[in-house]
């Protein structure tokens, strides 16, 4: 399994999970943690595995790092099959989530383990742990030993030391978990500059969703073993698939209405109201009729004139928040609607509970949701 | 109800009448328990002070001091029989902490870390059994079974007293050891092997250095427990076999002498050695 | 790697876990076949010798007898061969059990403050106290039995101080008598009592302890209705611990209680010794093994009833 391993038919992933399903346990307490899993990472990638507790993005992580083998499926890395292989042939890194970093060596030991464990000389060894300390800038700290380090520089010395032996790819298991939030961001700007120059795959694992919409390239948001979304941090914002993908990044609005018979390719929907809209549509087949859809917040406002209204409703509350103010609506089929408008310095006050209000929605901010 | 609404009313009492400065109402403490605590220390200790006090005292009485002298500790290293036992002894601790050492720490790391899988019970009953089982009847049962085999096989020889220690030696060596892996972070050694390195040099860069406060500690305990022992060695030792307990034992059959003393205090010594050794090894871990 | 068949996951994974399960028996091995020979084996052994005949000098005789196991509480007039009931066997078997429960009281008595205090001290302060509890622990009880010796001799430090202070004329003889062995076996157990006690003392939450007196209770009820269930673990830990031991103790009758105030185990001592009657100690070790495996029942028993009640 040579770094450079010649490109496959598969193209430019850096790493590949075909229908891979992971089972744990057996009999009544057997536990699916992935099901039918498949994903394509490109090189020089930053992706992020997003979802919530327990949807089994450590499960892949673990997988492709190879503690553990996929129940059914196959695992490539640069077009190969690496199901075989025991986690210390393959060239893939991992930062622990606790950091793992071996208590009872020096900080340039932990750094070098990986290329000794590679048989590199003693000259190579020092030269790319002094590189490493100075791509994290910890050159100082060479020779302390790792319990005397601050979360913080411990966080540094696990990814210099995954780093050190050039992997293909970089697993991450959520390594920014355990800092406060200040920490979090220098080191969420620190890993996408790590990134950017040494040119490795990044897999990130997060439950954080700001965090995920900075930082990745790409996210795949996961929910139970399975993976309902992947797309650009933009797409995913801006055209959830899915309910649950939706609902768990960022605040929404969800909608019913009904789907028109398509014409000539753009898809409209139709309101209770009577107003008509063009939608975005899922990736996945769907067919007219009765549909869910979703508006954020932001893509909408309150109707200056009444043709612009698609919706009205009964404000019921506002909330100041600095930037912007929330406007809460009951719409008049009994749904809740927000609306967030930035606060300009003459905007604000006109608006008071009790007003029955029409609401605009942007063009193209009305998508539509599987199922 | 409305009793309660009236206390809350009524100023607090310790706010009224305030404690003197930390003197405040202590829920640690429970009263006469410290004078016991204190009281127990000295029991423990005052018997082996008087012992330690009279090896160093030049008259053979045991109990009306004179003055200082090492004369009983010169007779002690002297006298051959003592010598001669106290080989034996060191003879028999050694092999038996070895020996013990490493089975306790191969099975150690069988038998901690795992899931747990069919015959993990049994595996732990069966390395637990000689600290479940009375020493005597340790003692008499491993004479039985020793003297069938020499029977059997007319093979006599030291062997047999070190193979019973090192049964016994062995749950001691164990405990320090799981204990030790058992705190240790298993993503450790999968950070090892993420980095490239072969289960054979996990163990030996990363499992091995991180363990090894736990084996000297094992290592310690099993030594300490094969000098001490008494009665496995009294039943099961051959002619000529006497390990240093035995021949004190034997000694003080024929009455109190001040070489006693001596020897006890050296070997006392020894054991607080060990014991301080085992300690410092066990806050190690920290 | 192209050329051969490509092993799949599954597979992979499966010769993975049957090499981690070799590795596994074959390090757990040799510990437990030292054991299982030399452990335990023998107590089978001496399970078929209870059940023969005594040989003449030492040994059995192959033939079968259920002499041994009667011979327990019963023993054979040597003049009309009826059996009645052996009331040598059975004082000691009293004083033996009599004994390892005075022991195991009195050093609750102790053991409880001891440990209560050592858990409520300042870290740095603990650490010293524990190590002085521990060192008693694990050095040699036949160096602390003789210890004891020296005390309570005729000629010593006990009696002399008695009579130089003109309280008695001649000295009490407390060596050689129960007194003695009791005294020795509470000296010696302590540290047993006190550590397993200090272990689950350690854990305890003062919070609990702070709830009982914020509920209006006094001292003495807080000791008995809240420390004492909390730390019932230790206790019964501690209790087993002294328990086996004391009921089977070997070195500390022989030196304090001479030959008049044998215990159990040097009845069994010497049966493969003087007595020469090697099926009847094998009969009486496996009964001592009994009671003691009816101990650690119970305590088995207690503790898990006790951590599913913490649970529930
Ligand atoms: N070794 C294992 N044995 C049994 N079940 C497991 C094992 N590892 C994970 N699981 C189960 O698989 C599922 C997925 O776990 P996984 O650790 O991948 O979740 P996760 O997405 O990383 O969650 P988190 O955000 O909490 O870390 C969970 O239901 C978990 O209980
Ligand atoms: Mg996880």
């Amino acid at each position: 399994m040579s770094p450079d391993g010649k490109a496959s038919q598969s193209g430019s992933a850096a790493v590949e999970a075909q229908r891979v399903t992971k089972i744990f346990g057996g009999g009544d307490d057997q536990v699916v943690a992935l099901d039918d899993v498949s994903v394509q990472i490109g090189e020089n990638e930053f992706f992020t595995l997003l979802g919530p507790s327990g949807c089994g993005k450590t499960t892949l992580l673990r997988l492709i790092a190879g503690f553990e083998h996929p129940t059914d499926g196959r695992i490539l890395l640069g077009g190969e099959d690496i199901s075989p292989l025991p986690p210390f042939q393959r060239p893939v890194n991992t930062v622990f989530q606790n950091y793992a970093l071996f208590p009872h060596m020096t900080v340039g030991g932990n750094i070098g383990f990986g290329l000794e464990m590679l048989n590199k000389s003693k000259q190579e060894v020092d030269d790319a742990v002094t590189e490493m300390l100075r791509l994290v800038r910890m050159e100082e700290l060479r020779n302390r030993r790792t319990s005397q380090l601050s979360g913080g520089q411990q966080q540094r010395v696990a990814l210099a030391r995954a780093l050190a032996p050039k992997p293909r790819v970089l697993l991450l298991d959520e390594p920014l978990s355990a800092l406060d939030l200040k920490l979090r961001k220098e080191m969420q700007i620190e890993l996408k500059r790590l990134q950017n120059e040494t040119g490795i795959t990044f897999v990130f694992v997060t439950h954080d969703q700001e965090e995920a919409l900075t930082m990745s390239d790409r996210i795949a948001v996961m929910k139970e073993g399975a993976i309902l979304q992947i797309g650009a941090p933009r797409d995913i914002y801006d055209h959830p698939s899915d309910r649950f993908v939706a609902h768990f990044i960022g605040e929404t609005n969800f909608l019913e209405a009904e789907l028109l018979e398509r014409k000539n390719g753009a898809a409209k929907v139709k309101f209770p109201s009577g107003a008509v809209l063009p939608a975005s549509l899922p990736d996945a087949p769907i067919s007219p009729g009765k549909v869910s859809v979703v508006v954020r917040p932001e893509h909408s406002r309150i109707a200056t004139t009444k043709k612009d209204a698609v919706l009205s409703g009964t404000l019921e509350n506002v909330v100041y928040f600095g930037t912007d103010t929330h406007f809460h609506f009951r719409l008049n089929d009994g749904a809740q609607f927000i609306v967030r408008m930035q606060n300009a310095r003459d905007s604000g006050d006109d608006f008071t509970p009790g007003q029955e209000l029409g609401i605009a929605v942007e063009a193209d901010a009305v998508q539509v949701l599987r199922d | 109800m409305a009793d309660a609404v009236t206390q809350v009313d009524t100023p607090v009492r310790g706010a009224s009448s305030p404690s003197p400065k930390g003197r405040g109402f202590d829920v640690k403490r429970l009263p006469g328990f410290a004078t016991v605590a204190w009281m127990c220390l000295l029991v423990l200790y005052a018997p082996m002070l008087v012992l330690v006090l009279f090896s160093v005292n030049d008259n053979r009485s045991v109990t009306i001091w004179t003055k200082f002298s090492w004369r009983w500790y010169e007779e002690v290293i002297n006298n051959e029989g003592i010598q001669h036992a106290t080989v034996l002894s060191l003879k028999v601790a050694v092999v038996a902490m070895v020996v013990a050492t490493a089975v306790a720490t191969m099975a150690a790391l069988a038998t901690t870390r795992t899931r747990a899988y069919r015959g993990l019970p049994v595996v732990y009953g069966i390395i637990n059994q000689p600290l479940m089982v009375p020493e005597i009847v340790t003692a008499v049962a491993t004479l039985s079974f020793f003297a069938l085999i020499k029977q059997a096989t007319g093979v006599t020889g030291l062997g047999y007293l070190i193979l019973a220690h090192t049964v016994f030696c062995i749950p001691f060596a164990y405990m320090p050891i799981r204990a030790r892996l058992e705190d240790m972070d298993l993503t450790l050694e999968q950070a090892s092997a993420d980095l490239y390195a072969t289960p054979w040099r996990t163990f030996r860069r990363v499992t091995f250095p991180l363990l090894l406060p736990g084996i000297f500690a094992g290592a310690m305990l099993a030594f300490v427990i094969s000098l001490d022992d008494v009665v496995i060695s009294l039943l099961v030792a051959g002619p000529g076999e006497s390990t240093l307990p035995i021949y004190i034992i034997g000694q003080l059959r024929r009455g109190v002498t001040p070489e006693m003393n001596a020897v006890s205090t050296i070997f006392l010594a020894v054991s607080i050695l060990l014991v301080t050794f085992f300690f410092v090894l066990a806050r190690a871990r920290k | 790697m192209s050329t051969s068949v490509p092993e799949t996951g599954a597979t992979a994974a499966q010769s993975a876990e049957r090499r981690a399960v070799r590795t596994r028996w074959l390090l757990v091995s040799p510990a437990v076949v030292i054991i299982g020979c030399v452990g335990i084996l023998p107590l089978s052994i001496i399970l078929l010798y209870s059940l023969l005949e005594p040989a003449e000098y030492a040994g059995v005789v192959w033939t079968f007898s259920p002499e041994a196991w009667m011979g327990l509480v019963l023993e054979r007039d040597i003049f009309d061969d009826t059996l009645g009931l052996s009331s040598a066997h059975l004082t000691i078997y009293t004083r033996s059990i009599l004994q390892a429960l005075f022991t195991t009281v009195l050093t609750l008595i102790f053991g409880f403050p001891t440990a209560y205090f050592i858990a409520t001290r300042p870290a740095k302060e603990r650490n010293i106290w524990l190590f002085l509890v521990t060192i008693p622990f694990w050095t040699n009880l036949l160096i602390r039995t003789f210890a004891i010796m020296l005390i309570v001799r005729d000629e010593g430090l006990v009696n002399h101080a008695l009579i130089n202070i003109g309280l008695i004329e001649k000295p009490l003889a407390i060596l050689y008598t129960d007194v003695a062995v009791a005294i020795g076996l509470v000296y010696a157990y302590l540290p047993f009592m006190v550590l397993p006690l200090y272990a689950s003392m350690e854990k305890l939450d003062f919070r609990l302890v702070e709830a009982g007196y914020d509920l209006y209770a006094n001292r003495r009820r807080v000791l008995r209705r809240v420390i004492v269930p909390l730390v019932k673990p230790g206790v019964i830990a501690g209790c087993i611990l002294v328990f086996i031991p004391s009921i089977g103790a070997y070195v500390t009758p022989r030196l304090l209680g001479g030959g008049k105030n044998m215990m159990l185990g040097n009845l069994i001592a010497n049966q493969f010794g003087t007595s020469r009657n090697w099926p009847l100690g094998s009969a009486m070790a496996l009964a001592l093994m009994g009671l003691v495996m009816i101990a650690l029942v119970i305590y088995v028993r207690n503790v898990t009833a006790a951590g599913q009640k913490s649970h529930g």
